[in-house]
């Protein structure tokens, strides 16, 4: 026996798990969605995807390389992820110039300038998103009409999302049909329920994220507008809600460590959503609920804890 | 539904190599070292010395304490020396060295295979016994079983629960010492219910062992009060505070001894080595350990002299293959990277694993990504990248009153963690400095 012996504390297996194969899940699951935003919006949604992407894998590549001399991360696969997120709650008919500026804040103040992965206090996608809405609000909040299998792209025809016409107090064009397939305005990944919700199902499988935050969040939507007498269907059906719970607010960065703390975290989120779209000023809530939830996620690990064993302690 | 614990858990890979593989009675070595520390307490006295002659199962080494254990010579020979050895823990300890010379027994050990099931001791008698014999915990935590027995004042035992979930992957040696020895156990335990003055005991055991569950179940009908009870697999169910849990839906308060929610666990194997203590009396030197590994050759169950290096097992097993990156004392998830194949046997060693050298080596740790998946996989409900962060910043107050001193060392964090961050490897070190401010605090008062 002449070969050395490697020594190291317990345990000495591992189950294989990696944070690239998490991240990588992800983005099968994100597939269905981006397959209707391609079917709804054509050609436009795959440039926007496709600058997004790449732009934020360069920023972080060249963020990493000449400003933090790091070795670089880009392999884990959650720049790309950040990419398809940004994409997914930006129009379709969006300028490339935009996205790229978008794609830089994502990264670059998002998440480059807390460390990198792991170190963000709020989800990247949703920091370039918001800085894009404040920045360029017309641009924004001009969407595309669907139009299968579309070829134009800054030239399509737009309309109004169905927060906007509930806003102004307009009749909705579309129905619950059209909601569930995609059929409608609005940012190019949040239209299809049903491809959202295969995602979904698809990380519940896998075990990438669990059931809490996206039910409590759905749940509380739907309870709420029930109490103050809206359509909750409409409510969950329509804007970056599906996206938000599903995709945006279930970011492990950014989002509570244990079951109770994702509870009431998801329930925060539901609660400032609807309270945004009702009375706020603007259509849509969710973006700013996850950011302000985001921001509320280290005092929530702070004070609620996960359930202990022996924590309750009952004499026979 | 089958039962299991409810907080956490992982589902390692099984991969039981040596089942079904009978036990093979290991050649008594040349030269055996019998560590005078191999149980949780004191180390033993040694009462041997240079040129004594022992025969099998001579008491060498008397308990130091009220919580150690008796040591006996597991061959027959002569005390070369006492002198130290590195162990499991790759400290040098001390051990007594003999030179075997044939295999002569004690006369008062009965030899014989026969079974005998009346037991007439009073329970005073019965943990007297054990406690002469040297009996300790044989599932790795080598707590001895005598101190176990005795509950203190005030607190007394309701149910007894045998240990047979043998949840550790790779590990056999329970489950083939079920299906040979399957009566005797039960005796044991019959035994063991009568020490702690109970009528009722459960065996828990995982349903990957179906064989063992069904002959169990067959024989509880000659002894009533003893009941199987299949778990469905989980790792750590057969963590002390898990299976109890598990089998009577009663968490020991954080803090707490089983004995706390009425209750004694024993390992199976401790079950066997009682009626082997009182029926047979035979001391503690000898027990089953599996020695497996993916490359090796026949991975096997074997019976085992304590104090026989592991080298010479290794050999048994079809030798030491060439890809071999570790040795591993005891399980993958628990047990203990070993130093040299000189090591030897002791009363705790469940198996000897090899490990290859591509799984040998532990991947880079990159950020954490905050995913919470070995909050979710703690038996205990803690959070262990919180403790890892105070551990690392040596924040030792935060650290115990985010209950660090509950973690039971099981694995499932590192285990899990995709980011391959080392979380138990700082809780433990936040465990051994919260444990001495804790100690220091208390010699205060």
């Amino acid at each position: 026996m002449n070969n050395k012996l490697i020594i190291s504390l317990s345990p000495h297996i591992h189950g294989g798990n990696t944070t690239s194969k998490a991240m990588h899940g992800v983005l099968i699951a994100l597939i269905p969605a981006f397959i209707v935003s391609l079917f709804y919006f054509g050609l436009g949604a795959l440039i926007v995807t496709i600058t997004s992407v790449l732009a934020c894998v360069i920023f972080e590549y060249l963020i990493q390389k000449y400003l933090l001399k790091a070795k670089s991360s880009i392999h884990d696969g959650s720049a790309i992820i950040t990419g398809v997120l940004l994409a997914f709650n930006l129009p379709s008919n969006l300028p490339i110039w935009i996205i790229i500026i978008g794609a830089l804040v994502a990264i670059g103040i998002g998440k480059m300038s807390f460390g990198g992965l792991g170190c963000n206090i709020f989800n990247p996608a949703l920091v370039g998103r918001v800085f894009l809405l404040i920045s360029f609000p017309v641009q924004m909040t001009t969407w595309p009409k669907p139009e299968v299998l579309s070829t134009h792209y800054i030239d399509v025809q737009t309309g109004a999302t169905t927060l906007t016409l509930l806003k102004a107090h307009m009749p909705i064009d579309a129905d619950y049909t059209d909601m569930l397939l995609g059929n409608m305005g609005g940012s190019l990944g949040e239209v299809g329920a049903i491809a959202l919700i295969l995602g979904l199902a698809y990380m519940l499988w896998k075990q990438i994220i669990t059931w809490h935050i996206p039910v409590s969040i759905l749940g509380t939507v739907a309870i709420f507008s029930l109490l103050i007498g809206i359509d909750p269907i409409t409510q969950i059906l329509s804007g970056g809600l599906l996206l938000g719970a599903i995709f945006m607010a279930t970011d492990y960065v950014t989002s509570p460590m244990n079951k109770r703390g994702m509870i009431v975290y998801g329930i925060a989120i539901g609660l400032l959503t609807i309270i945004i779209r009702q009375w706020g000023a603007y259509p849509e809530g969710m973006s700013f609920a996850i950011l302000i939830m985001n921001a509320f996620t280290p005092l929530i690990n702070m004070y609620i804890k996960p359930k202990r064993f022996g924590e309750v302690v009952k004499h026979g | 539904m089958l039962k299991t614990f409810r907080i956490g858990g992982i589902h390692p890979d099984e991969n039981k190599l040596s089942a079904g593989k009978c036990i093979e009675t290991a050649a008594i070595p040349e030269q055996v070292a019998i560590m005078l520390s191999q149980h949780i307490g004191a180390p033993a006295q040694a009462i041997v010395a240079k040129g004594d002659h022992v025969k099998v199962g001579t008491l060498i080494a008397k308990a130091g304490g009220f919580v150690s254990a008796n040591i006996h010579s597991p061959v027959s020979g002569t005390v070369t020396k006492i002198d130290s050895i590195i162990d499991t823990s790759g400290y040098s300890k001390p051990a007594i060295f003999i030179q075997v010379e044939g295999d002569e027994w004690e006369e008062n050990i009965e030899r014989n295979d026969c079974l005998k099931t009346e037991c007439n001791l009073s329970p005073k008698e019965i943990i007297q016994k054990i406690s002469e014999c040297g009996i300790v915990g044989m599932g790795g935590a080598t707590f001895p079983t005598h101190v176990k027995l005795s509950p203190p004042p005030g607190m007394a035992a309701t149910i007894l629960i045998i240990n047979a979930a043998e949840c550790e992957p790779y590990l056999t040696s329970d489950h083939q010492l079920i299906l040979e020895k399957g009566e005797e156990i039960l005796i044991g335990t019959k035994i063991l219910m009568k020490a702690i003055q109970v009528n009722k005991a459960v065996i828990g055991i995982e349903n990957n062992k179906q064989d063992a569950i069904e002959l169990l179940t067959r024989l509880t009908i000659k002894y009533p009060g003893i009941e199987v009870c299949p778990l469905k697999m989980k790792y750590p169910q057969g963590g002390e505070k898990q299976l109890i849990d598990a089998i009577i839906r009663r968490q020991v308060p954080s803090g707490n001894l089983p004995i706390a929610t009425g209750t004694v666990v024993q390992n199976i194997g401790t079950a066997f080595a009682v009626y082997e203590a009182v029926q047979k009396n035979k001391p503690l030197f000898e027990r089953i350990v599996t020695v497996t590994g993916k490359s090796l050759n026949s991975p096997s169950n074997f019976k085992v002299r304590i104090g026989t290096p592991i080298g010479q097992l290794i050999q048994a097993a079809g030798g030491m293959p060439e890809d071999t990156g570790k040795i591993i004392s005891g399980g993958p998830m628990m047990g203990k990277a070993v130093t040299n194949t000189d090591i030897p046997v002791t009363k705790g060693c469940s198996g000897v694993l090899l490990i290859r050298k591509n799984e040998a080596i532990r991947k880079e740790m990159s950020n954490c990504i905050r995913c919470a998946k070995c909050v979710f996989v703690c038996p205990m409900g803690l959070e262990p990248n919180l403790l890892m962060n105070l551990a690392s910043h040596a924040l030792w107050d935060k650290a115990e009153s985010n209950h660090i001193m509950d973690c039971i060392e099981c694995g499932s964090c590192s285990y899990t963690c995709p980011a391959y961050r080392p979380l138990l490897d700082y809780i433990r070190l936040g465990k051994g400095k919260v444990g001495n401010i804790i100690r220091s605090r208390a010699v205060k008062k």
